[in-house]
């Protein structure tokens, strides 16, 4: 049998191959360099492949190939997505990078092996070692979301999926404070994560009996060719599909999100909320778009209640929150039923609006846990709202970034939320789904409500002895805010550039 | 139809207009303390400076012939996805050019006063950003040419009423005032959000021009639904029945707030909108119908609460809110009344926040105090604020030729000239409205003294009289000067329709029985309230009293139809989540039970159930992937 290696287009995929081999050379630095240097050659190395790769994007831009032998695939959303994931990961990355706002250190756990509250850990923290564990394990998450939102087949679909996953599942049990939290998290994540990656598995593995191929043009063309409709392939489309709601966090495969978010440190947490999002959504839309564009009338209905249930479930849940980390996870599992409304609109003005919706949803999620990250007490991040009480007369500039992003989250005009809650709304309206938006529209009244709270919280209560101060922190967090803040007003009073951008890149390729 | 004239001359400083009051909002409230002590006065210049460019802009356009009239600027392009088209585009004409009057003069004097009643305050130039931002906002809502922006306008004019109430932070009600303004009003808001997706997706446009042009092309179903939602944003700005409860908790908020946002312009948002939507209205007689309805029971809503309330400023917006349902009232009767809505509209902006300046101008010298049972007495010591305020008085009874006579007047008349019933009930409403403020200024300025012992009531600082001067002019004057001077009625004629029904007896003869009820209820309210005394703790009242004191159990009715079923909702999720989910665990003995139960052994408290509710959702998903299938 002759074997001949598939045509690879490098250059395509260059972005990819820079994260990759940063990754690797990120891991033998951890190895074998002296930890005085270590920090320094990975923040080089970090940010340095990020902008390297971000800079490949745009170079990229017009890119428009199926390469790898039909597996990976650059086209618009493709490179929409993976620029997107690559310069929220940045932000991310600087929220990492922070040193100055905890006295001791960072906010990772000096030695995640060491048993909390033993000796052991005791020592490591007196010592002020500071762990960089946490950079090769970003990178690679990084490379996973962008093969997530390439991939061509459900093989490397499924690829992405682990090593984006893996990852953050370590990551969510570095934090260095309520450690037993963190790990409780961080077993929950995997334990429920591999759960559903059984799920997409054996999905992929019914849909491959059903076309006899993994790659999704030619599943798309047995779909539509063969007569009739079969119950391997909606159950094999249903169980690939629940793989994908559970990472975007939609109900009913939501329950780890608050227990995650809560856990994880909160850089952590800002930096997954925003870039899973993108690149399992990235994900969801080329599966269906692509591999099931042809029966898009057997699953629409599926995303119709899962899209309801999330939103309504999400929003109702997030008001009677006290904790700031569990609301935001609320809210964000209710963001991803009105993305799913895009989705949903399965056009292209469904892929553009979806997109523009997950950019102004990234940047905002950052800067409000970079927020998180500064509001502080004694025992560390004062995540209850009640210590939040009066925080606007304190620090009027923080609590007014942290008041956009409520509003933007909210969709008030003149924020990127706004805009983008407008165009999936639009979207679902034009593919004929007006009791989706109603939904929609009154789920994201009930959310009005909770954002509003926050506002009120910061700004009209009065500062207890018990109200959290905020710190000043360095450069790194200062970027991530500013930016997050700055690109949730731009896209809500100049939108027209990005929205032009998505919708030039609104054709999945095949 | 009229046609459209491009932004030239003195229009192509329309976004000026705007511009100043938002400037001044993001000086004042970005640059911080160091702009604490010019920071008012340039809040004030800059809304004074709006409105002489407006009045020169109606200068110019009084010189255009009436078809040329509507002015329109491209400021850019905001929103364009397909084929969704949202600019930020301005228009000016008839209907918008009242409005960008009424916002920017009463603002200026509003801004003015507020420099003497706002002195003491530390926060003073965040004050003044906030009410700029307000100005700001609102002169988008007035001067967009679609539908979206125009929902940006509104979006914005309820953060800076939502800031504005709970100004004074330091008391809790006005943080929960503040809130529960924002939160009724978002309900608001989800009708206009509807409204305009509906718009959208009937007339494939949201610009006032297109839709307007088409709207007879729809159908009458699709265009009731439309004015229903529209209808129910108007009662969540315009505080109608059944979204008011948030106007009288708002009156948490400093007084010129009350006046300036609570009583002249942004309350006023709603009946806008629905005369700027007339076209849609015209073409759906029952959306119509139910924008009279909405009207009439607030009218009188607001006119019971207003009989009921001691506090001079709640008294004062029951009063805005029945006044208000006069305007929706008047919309809602179509071509015949629109004209007349925002002709009252235009007075009550007026003369109403003459009056909520004036109780601010006795509050004032009373150390706060809002309680009319310790007023009493005041005309002696407060004369220039006793005469104005007699003036707002006068005009809103509506005695001639005070303003609110002829507006009020002829809405009335309108009224009969659709139905005798609501005609009389119209009437009616005007009686109670006699009594009301009767009663107000026989507590405040007659009978005898009934002050806390620290009070020494004096009369305010000239920065806060001029404009109470200014305003009780236009009180008494306006209305005069708009119907026979201003020609309002073929002023607006093309924008918003006019025409004139007979009615079935004279027009004299309604002006009198008005009159004379109106009368009535004014000396029922003397001989109650100024010829016995009254008593310094509120006596229990009979049912209907105690009802009004209650805003009429607005806040009931909304715990009952919107809070609890959330948090109901809530609890019910929760409990499921802990019980059913667990409960079916305990039941099962199959392999997903072992598994949690073996998850349970992690050390994490609930990873069972989680992955029990995954397979509970793989499930439905599966069972709803077959049906589809096998259906």
């Amino acid at each position: 049998m002759n074997y001949s290696p598939p045509a690879i287009d490098y250059v395509a995929i260059a972005p990819m191959i820079v994260i990759f081999g940063a990754a690797i050379v990120s891991v033998l630095v951890e190895a074998f360099t002296p930890r005085s240097v270590r920090r320094y050659l990975q923040l080089l190395i970090v940010f340095g492949s990020l902008i390297a790769a971000a800079a490949l994007i745009v170079i990229n831009a017009s890119t428009r190939v199926v390469t790898a032998g039909q597996a990976i695939v650059i086209d618009g959303p493709a490179l929409v997505l993976q620029g997107a994931i690559v310069i929220i990961a940045l932000l991310g990355a600087a929220l990492m990078a922070e040193r100055s706002i905890d006295s001791v250190g960072d906010a990772f756990a000096s030695r995640v092996s060491s048993l909390p509250g033993s000796e052991e850990e005791k020592q490591f923290t007196q010592r002020g070692y500071l762990q960089t564990e946490i950079w090769p394990l970003t990178l690679f998450a990084v490379l996973g979301m962008m093969l997530f939102v390439t991939s061509n087949d459900l093989l490397i679909m499924f690829i992405g999926l682990e090593i984006m996953s893996l990852p953050l599942y370590l990551m969510t049990g570095m934090a260095r404070r309520r450690r037993l939290l963190s790990q409780e998290a961080a077993l929950k994540y995997f334990l429920l994560g591999a759960f559903s990656s059984a799920f997409f598995l054996y999905g992929a593995a019914l849909v491959y009996g059903y076309a006899g191929s993994i790659t999704f043009p030619e599943i798309a063309q047995t779909v539509t060719s063969k007569p009739g409709e079969s119950l391997v392939l909606m159950i094999g489309l249903g169980m690939v599909l629940i793989g994908l709601l559970f990472k975007v966090g939609a109900v009913p495969f939501h329950q780890w999100v608050p227990d995650v978010y809560q856990g994880a440190p909160t850089a952590v947490t800002g930096f997954m909320a925003a870039t899973v999002k993108i690149a399992a959504f990235g994900a969801l839309l080329r599966i269906l778009y692509v591999a099931f564009g042809g029966v898009r009338w057997d699953w629409e209905p599926i995303i119709w209640i899962i899209a309801t249930l999330t939103m309504l479930v999400g929003s109702i849940l997030a008001v009677v929150q006290s904790d700031i980390k569990r609301m935001l996870a609320y809210s964000s599992v209710a963001q991803a039923g009105f993305i799913l409304i895009g989705v949903a609109a399965a056009s292209a003005a469904g892929i553009a609006s979806t997109m523009f919706y997950l950019i102004a949803y990234g940047f905002t999620t950052i800067g409000a846990f970079a927020i998180i990250t500064m509001v502080r007490d004694a025992g560390g991040e004062a995540t209850n709202l009640a210590t939040w009480s009066g925080i606007g007369r304190k620090s009027p500039v923080v609590a007014s970034a942290f008041a956009v992003f409520m509003l933007a989250l909210a969709g008030i005009p003149l924020t990127s939320g706004f805009v983008g809650k407008f165009g999936v709304f639009a979207a679902a309206i034009e593919a004929g789904m007006v009791w989706l938006v109603i939904v929609g529209v009154v789920a994201s009244l009930i959310a009005a409500f909770f954002y509003v709270r926050v506002i009120v919280v910061m700004f009209f209560a009065q500062p207890t002895d018990q109200t959290a101060s905020v710190v000043v922190p360095s450069a790194f967090t200062t970027v991530a805010l500013a930016a997050g803040a700055a690109v949730t007003v731009i896209l809500g009073v100049v939108p027209q550039p990005v929205l032009d951008l998505v919708a030039n890149a609104d054709v999945f390729i095949r | 139809m009229t046609e459209i004239v491009p932004a030239e001359g003195i229009f192509a400083l329309l976004w000026v207009i705007i511009a100043l009051p938002a400037a001044g909002a993001a000086i004042l409230l970005f640059a911080g303390r160091r702009t604490n002590s010019w920071g008012p006065i340039l809040g004030v210049l800059t809304v004074v400076a709006s409105a002489v460019i407006s009045v020169l802009m109606l200068l110019a356009l009084m010189e255009r012939p009436a078809k040329e009239r509507t002015v329109v600027q491209n400021v850019y392009d905001w929103v364009f996805v397909g084929s969704f088209q949202a600019s930020f585009a301005l228009q000016l004409d008839q209907l918008s050019m009242v409005f960008v009057l009424l916002i920017t003069i009463v603002g200026a004097l509003i801004h003015i006063y507020s420099l003497g009643y706002m002195s003491h305050d530390r926060d003073r130039r965040k004050f003044f950003g906030y009410l700029n931002l307000f100005v700001a906002a609102m002169l988008v809502l007035v001067l967009a040419n679609n539908y979206l922006l125009l929902y940006v306008g509104w979006e914005g004019v309820g953060l800076a009423s939502y800031l504005l109430i709970g100004f004074w932070q330091h008391k809790p009600s006005a943080a929960a005032a503040a809130k529960k303004a924002f939160v009724i009003n978002r309900v608001g808001d989800v009708g206009l959000s509807l409204a305009i997706m509906l718009i959208f997706v009937t007339f494939g446009s949201i610009t006032f021009q297109d839709v307007f042009g088409q709207a007879s092309d729809a159908s009458e179903g699709t265009l009731t639904a439309i004015g229903l939602l529209l209808l129910l944003a108007a009662a969540g700005k315009s505080a109608q029945f059944p979204l008011q409860a948030w106007l009288l908790d708002a009156m948490e908020g400093p007084t010129p707030v009350s006046a300036l946002i609570h009583a002249a312009t942004m309350v006023t948002a709603g009946v806008y909108l629905i005369a700027r939507s007339n076209a849609i209205y015209d073409a759906a007689a029952w959306a119509a119908t139910a924008v009279v309805v909405v009207g009439l029971i607030t009218i009188f809503m607001g006119a019971i609460i207003g009989s009921a309330k001691d506090d001079i400023k709640k008294s004062l917006a029951g009063s805005t809110m029945s006044q208000i349902g006069y305007m929706v009232f008047a919309a809602g009767l179509g071509p015949i009344g629109y004209v007349y809505a925002i002709f009252h509209l235009l007075t009550h902006g007026v003369f109403k926040a003459g009056l909520f300046l004036g109780a601010g101008s006795v509050m004032h010298g009373m150390n706060d105090n809002v309680n009319m049972r310790r007023y009493g007495a005041l005309r002696g010591v407060m004369g220039v604020t006793f005469v104005t305020f007699m003036a707002g008085y006068l005009a809103i009874i509506g005695i001639p030729p005070f303003a609110g006579f002829w507006s009020k007047d002829e809405i009335i008349h309108a009224a009969f000239e659709r139905n005798s019933i609501i005609g009389a009930a119209a009437i009616l409403a005007a009686g109670v409205t006699g009594f009301y403020m009767t009663r107000m200024i026989a507590m405040t300025f007659f009978g005898k003294k009934r002050w806390e012992d620290d009070a020494h009531p004096h009369e305010s600082p000239s920065v806060m009289t001029i404009p109470l001067v200014l305003l009780a002019l236009g009180s008494v004057f306006l209305g005069m000067a708009l119907l026979f001077w201003g020609d309002i009625k073929d002023w607006l004629k093309p924008v918003v329709g006019y025409e004139s029904v007979p009615t079935p007896l004279p027009t004299s003869f309604y002006i009198a029985v008005t009159l004379i009820v109106v009368i009535i209820g004014a000396i029922i309210g003397w001989v109650m309230y100024a010829r016995r005394d009254v008593p310094i703790e509120a006596p229990t009242g009979n049912a209907l009293t105690r009802a009004a004191r209650q805003d009429l159990y607005g806040d009931a009715v909304n715990d009952v139809l919107v809070v609890q079923p959330t948090y109901r909702a809530a609890e019910m999720i929760t409990t499921f989540d802990n019980k059913a989910v667990d409960g079916f665990v305990n039941w099962t003995g199959t392999f997903v039970g072992d598994l949690a139960r073996r998850l349970r052994r992690s050390q994490s408290g609930f990873a069972r159930s989680y992955a029990l509710s995954m397979v509970g959702g793989a499930l439905i998903v599966a069972i709803a992937l077959v049906l589809v299938v096998l259906s």
